[in-house]
């Protein structure tokens, strides 16, 4: 009994996997002593700000910037003409594309950069832009993918002109990037052809952003004399900037420091590379001083990475019962100006070959059009993993239109069609491997928790009743999502493998600092990763210091988005904590004169197996790491490790929600929202429920509001938060949520990632109730967002 | 997001304020919570060259019950509208509308008096007045001049304030017993300006609508006042039949601009759904 006491004593005093152990970073932010890029002061720093284009499409016929020049306390002001001897006019994109830095020559998006004014502070930088004059002659814009591709559609890339092939293959349009295609068309065909039932249905999954509370910015700083530059960047992913950088600058990578320090939210939006800081190196390296470049909200809004804009069309294929034959789905994605999605090299379309979902679909084909449009670039993915939303959105769709389509109940079609417990690992048509999974339990889990019968029953009253005020509509998904990019052999970016990394560093005193090749963003990692190190090291957590982002200390990673940060870092982190482990117990075999074997590890000490009186506490082996080590073992106590993840990670989840709509308002009202989530071993539950809340606010957010329309002319509406839709507290729903345990068998500790699980997964779960809301009147989709004005157009055209 | 720049005046007195605004003349803009002028500064579709700030002019503070009126100084922030006793007590739906207005920090700063003088039809305050049938005081280097709500806003950002005039109080009759009244506001989320509303004021005698006042937010160039609306109510009780016609009639003055709160149709479909939930919502508040 006291041995037990004890024992959990210790082990709470290690706060490892499991504990909800709270944050450590929210001292900082709470007490509003975070340190962000625009936090960041040195001396001499010039502040910068954009010249951006009121047009959607023009040529530019001259730039004149001896007014801007000549204002008091303005610097430089650059235009393509002065960074085109540095080649630095045109910078490489993610995708294999390439983006225009200033514009050359023309101008393909509203708001696309045109100049940079370098001044003294913010203030006379504003001014000055005002007195920068750009001569334009205005052209026809197209913001519409389809009339894109037509056949006298103007020509948005002039750049490409008579260029039939791109990065991904052939070009069948001036306008057109890429096809991509995956699965067995033949076969897919051919289940069509024979199948008893299909159904069709169009769907666009709308322009958004993911408007991080910060927006984009960075300071940049060249040391003349020492030849050396550093960035202080919001950057999701440091070192790929240090690579691109070197690239672009030939300046070596040694030379080379980049710093993500505080991130407010990255969500994708923060994965790429951006004008802004192209001309903030350029500009401090051209005046010898720290410059710094700061978006304002509508700048980040309206040109620094949309996600989603895809236009899709899903098929299934099915017998009588529900059974799904085959999925074959058609995708026109608008990808805006430049292609500058942020995909792994080899993937165009991302991951969105995890669109036969959680079903066991024999039968599967996708292509995939990409499109050039006057809008701005980006493509990236909103938190999820590279076109995972949109690949999940359609699949949950498709599969609700089938049931709808032959009057099954949508919880019963699913599990007639769930991938069984038994079938894991399973390969899907489209070539990927599920790890782990087990679905009909959660969906089990969740229709009791709630009480679907007595939901429906309910339902169907209301229906009935021509009185009742409103619609009541219930939305569910059993999604299946794809994360952890990646396996090397799949996935790179710029032609690195997508591994991450640890560095863990063990001081004599006992105490550690780790280092990762990632970045958080808000996910928690200074807390959650010293869990895993205290599990699997025996070092307490609050002992070990975390630090990310800081290329001249961290060891090289890919970087935090597409819930990667676990299943790959997170990988890294558990094997490098081994080695540590490893080594402690030769050096603890060393000190107890025992062989290595003959120890057992014991939360937070090696003891002698059989003789539990002998034993050897971490601190006191980091010690003896540093005077003590057994004869020709090098001293010190550190490990690093790189780790190439043997395939990606599929959390899972089971969601349902209840809707209410006013049929005359079209207000509707989230009553109920049940949100069951399998992420695998589960490291720190806080903040697990924490990161869940967060990405079912965002789904509802991009369900319920969220679009960046455009006018005819090209203009891009909706860039302020007056239009823009971030809810808060007063709008977003109360949360419900569960989990089951389903651990990854690949991954060291069985861990999946869940921060973007609950984006990804709700989104179609909002769909479905509000499809559902109308599904008796015959409605099998409409379009997001579901705002009231949309809601009411829809009820309208339905005669309510 | 940085306005050009400015000179920066904060007066303490109303005078100073009223010979400001004569030296300056077209160049000077009165600041109060600068909630609707700095929005639109940093834009820079606005770009006085002086700023008066009002903040510190005593005079134009205040709540306090004259005769039959209460009187309102200009400067009253949204807040403290909200958690005035006096207010609560005799116009009830003053702090009803404060509070849909924008959310806490604007509510904070925000003013009535710059809420109305801005003139903005997708402003609360507006309807409200000419709801309550306000009366604005408009001082002057020629002296000061009263101005009823329904006689003030002539146009999107144009009113009865003349260059060089301050408004400093708005005078709002206490409504005698039996009567009820309510603001329903239709908007995307928390912050946003009306899709549309209704503000609507009712006296019931025995059941039947002695009176009504009916005007409408953010359906047209200016708040609009909806006589025939609330005409069609009086001598009636207020049922479900009247209540809907009221809204239909209210419908027929709407002239909306489309924007991303809807079109037309929706925008004026809206506005009659208001008219009808602020009638019901009154009708129980009747006292
Ligand atoms: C995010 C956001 C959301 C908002 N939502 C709403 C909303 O839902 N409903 C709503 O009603 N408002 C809304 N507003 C506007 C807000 O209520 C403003 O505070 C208000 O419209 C103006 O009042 P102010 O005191 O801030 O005036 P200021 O912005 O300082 O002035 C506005 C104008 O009135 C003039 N002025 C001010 N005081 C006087 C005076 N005493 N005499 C003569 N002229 C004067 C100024 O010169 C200026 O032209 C919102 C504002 C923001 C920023």
């Amino acid at each position: 009994m006291d041995q037990n006491v004890e024992n959990h004593g210790r082990l709470e005093k290690l706060e490892g996997i499991g504990c909800s152990r709270k944050r450590r970073e929210d001292p900082r932010f709470i007490q509003g002593k975070g340190n962000y890029v625009d936090d960041i002061k040195l001396p001499g720093m010039l502040f910068a700000v954009m010249v951006r284009s009121p047009y959607a499409h023009a040529k530019i016929k001259s730039i004149d910037t001896s007014k801007a020049k000549a204002y008091p306390g303005v610097h430089a002001v650059l235009t393509a003409d002065d960074l085109k001897p540095l080649k630095l006019h045109w910078m490489p994109t993610l995708a294999g594309d390439v983006q225009a830095v200033l514009a050359d020559g023309y101008v393909s998006f509203q708001n696309q950069e045109v100049a940079f004014v370098v001044a003294d502070d913010r203030y006379v930088a504003a001014d000055a832009a005002e007195l920068v004059e750009v001569d334009y002659e205005e052209l026809p814009a197209v913001v519409d993918p389809f009339k894109a591709l037509l056949p006298d559609a103007p020509v948005i890339r002039p750049d490409l002109d008579g260029k039939s092939v791109g990065a991904h293959g052939a070009r069948k349009h001036h306008n057109h990037i890429f096809n991509w295609q995956i699965g067995d068309k033949d076969k897919t065909d051919r289940a069509f052809t024979d199948a008893e039932v299909t159904v069709k249905q169009d769907m666009h999954y709308p322009r958004v952003h993911p408007c991080p509370l910060e927006t984009c910015g960075s300071l940049a700083s060249y040391d003349a004399i020492r030849g050396d530059l550093t960035v202080w960047i919001t950057s999701q992913a440091p070192h790929v900037v240090r690579t691109v950088v070197g690239l672009l600058s030939s300046i070596p990578e040694s030379k080379i420091r980049i710093i993500s320090p505080d991130i407010g939210g990255g969500f994708g939006n923060k994965v790429g590379v951006y004008p802004g800081y192209v001309c903030s190196i350029v500009a401090s390296i051209v005046l010898g001083r720290p410059v710094k470049w700061i978006e304002s909200r509508s700048e980040n809004l309206t040109t620094t990475a949309f996600a989603r804009d895809y236009w899709m069309t899903g098929e299934l294929a099915a017998d009588r019962n529900g059974k799904i034959k085959a999925l074959r789905v058609n995708v026109t994605a608008d990808h805006g100006a430049f292609d500058a999605c942020a995909d792994p090299t080899k993937w165009p379309a991302g991951m969105f070959h995890v669109c036969t979902g959680s079903y066991d679909i024999p039968n599967a084909h996708v292509s995939v059009d990409g499109v050039y449009t006057n809008k701005f670039p980006g493509g990236v993915a909103y938190r999820c993993s590279f076109r995972v939303t949109e690949a999940v959105y359609l699949v949950e769709r498709m599969i609700d239109v089938l049931a709808q389509k032959l009057n099954i109940d949508k919880a019963e079609i699913r599990k007639r069609n769930f991938i069984k417990y038994e079938q894991f690992p399973y390969l899907t048509p489209l070539g990927l491997e599920f790890d782990s999974g087990n679905y009909l339990p959660a969906l089990e889990k969740v229709l009791e928790a709630v009480d679907y019968t007595a939901l429906r029953a309910e339902q169907a009253q209301k229906r009935a009743d021509p009185n009742c005020p409103t619609l009541m509509g219930i939305g569910i998904t059993t999604f299946t999502e794809i994360v952890g990019a990646g396996p090397s052999k799949s996935c790179d970016i710029l032609g690195i493998g997508m591994f991450d990394s640890c560095e863990i560093r063990v001081h004599p005193d006992g105490s550690a600092i780790a280092r990762m090749g990632t970045i958080s963003q808000g996910q928690g990692h200074q807390t959650t990763y010293a869990q895993i190190i205290a599990s699997e090291s025996g070092i307490a957590a609050s002992q070990i210091a975390v630090e990310e982002g800081d290329t001249s200390t961290a060891p090289y990673g890919l970087g935090t988005y597409g819930s990667r940060s676990t299943p790959v870092a997170g990988a890294a982190v558990a094997r490098a904590s081994r080695k540590i482990r490893e080594k402690a117990r030769k050096i603890a075999a060393h000190l107890l004169e025992v062989a290595p074997d003959d120890l057992e590890f014991d939360l937070d000490q090696f003891k002698v197996k059989g003789d539990p009186s002998k034993a050897k506490t971490m601190k006191e082996i980091a010690w003896a790491a540093y005077n003590n080590v057994p004869e020709g073992m090098e001293m010190g106590l550190e490990a690093v490790d790189y780790y190439d993840p043997p395939n990606f990670t599929f959390p899972f989840g089971a969601y349902l929600c209840v809707v209410d709509v006013n049929k005359k308002t079209g207000e509707t009202k989230v009553r109920r929202f049940y949100a069951l989530d399998d992420c695998g071993t589960r490291i720190n539950p806080m903040i697990i429920e924490g990161q869940i809340h967060g990405g079912l606010t965002e789904g509802f957010a991009v369900a319920m509001g969220q679009e960046l329309p455009y006018d005819e002319q090209g203009n891009v509406l909706g860039g302020t938060l007056m239009d823009y839709f971030l809810p808060t507290s007063v709008e977003t729903p109360h949360w419900e949520t569960d989990f089951t345990v389903t651990p990854s068998p690949h991954h060291p500790i069985g861990a999946k990632g869940v921060a973007e699980s609950p984006h990804v997964g709700s989104i179609p779960c909002f769909s479905s109730a509000m499809v559902d809301a109308f599904a008796h009147l015959g409605t099998t989709h409409f379009n997001m967002p579901y705002n009231s004005y949309r809601v009411w157009q829809h009820a309208q055209s339905l005669g309510l | 997001m940085i306005p050009r720049s400015f000179e920066y005046h904060a007066p303490t007195a109303l005078p100073e304020v009223i010979a400001l605004l004569g030296q300056y003349g077209d160049e000077a803009k009165l600041l109060a919570g600068g909630h609707s002028l700095l929005p639109m500064m940093k834009l820079r579709f606005a770009g006085p060259g002086h700023l008066i700030d009002l903040r510190k002019v005593a005079e134009l503070k205040g709540i306090s019950v004259v005769g039959s009126e209460l009187h309102i100084g200009a400067m009253t922030t949204e807040n403290e509208l909200i958690f005035s006793k006096l207010v609560a007590e005799k116009l009830p739906l003053l702090v009803e509308v404060a509070r849909q207005i924008a959310d806490p920090q604007v509510r904070y700063k925000g003013t009535i008096g710059g809420d109305i003088s801005h003139g903005d039809p997708g402003n609360d305050h507006p309807a409200v007045m000419m709801a309550m049938d306000a009366t604005f005081v408009l001082v002057s280097a020629t002296g000061e001049r009263l101005v009823k709500a329904t006689e003030f806003f002539h146009g999107m950002y144009d009113t009865a304030l003349t260059p060089g005039e301050v408004m400093t109080q708005i005078r709002i009759p206490v409504p005698p017993a039996g009567t009820g009244s309510s603001y329903a506001k239709l908007k995307r989320k928390t912050g946003d300006y009306a899709t549309a509303a209704a503000a609507v004021v009712v006296q019931v005698q025995n059941g039947v609508c002695s009176a009504a006042r009916i005007a409408l937010t953010n359906v047209g160039p200016t708040a609009l006042f909806a006589t025939d609306a609330a005409a069609s109510l009086v001598g009636k009780p207020i049922d479900d039949a009247a209540i809907v016609q009221a809204a239909k009639l209210a419908m027929a003055i709407c002239e909306p601009v489309a924007d991303l709160r809807g079109d037309e149709a929706y925008k004026t479909a809206m506005a009659g759904q208001m008219v009808e939930r602020a009638l019901r919502s009154a009708v129980s508040h009747v006292k």
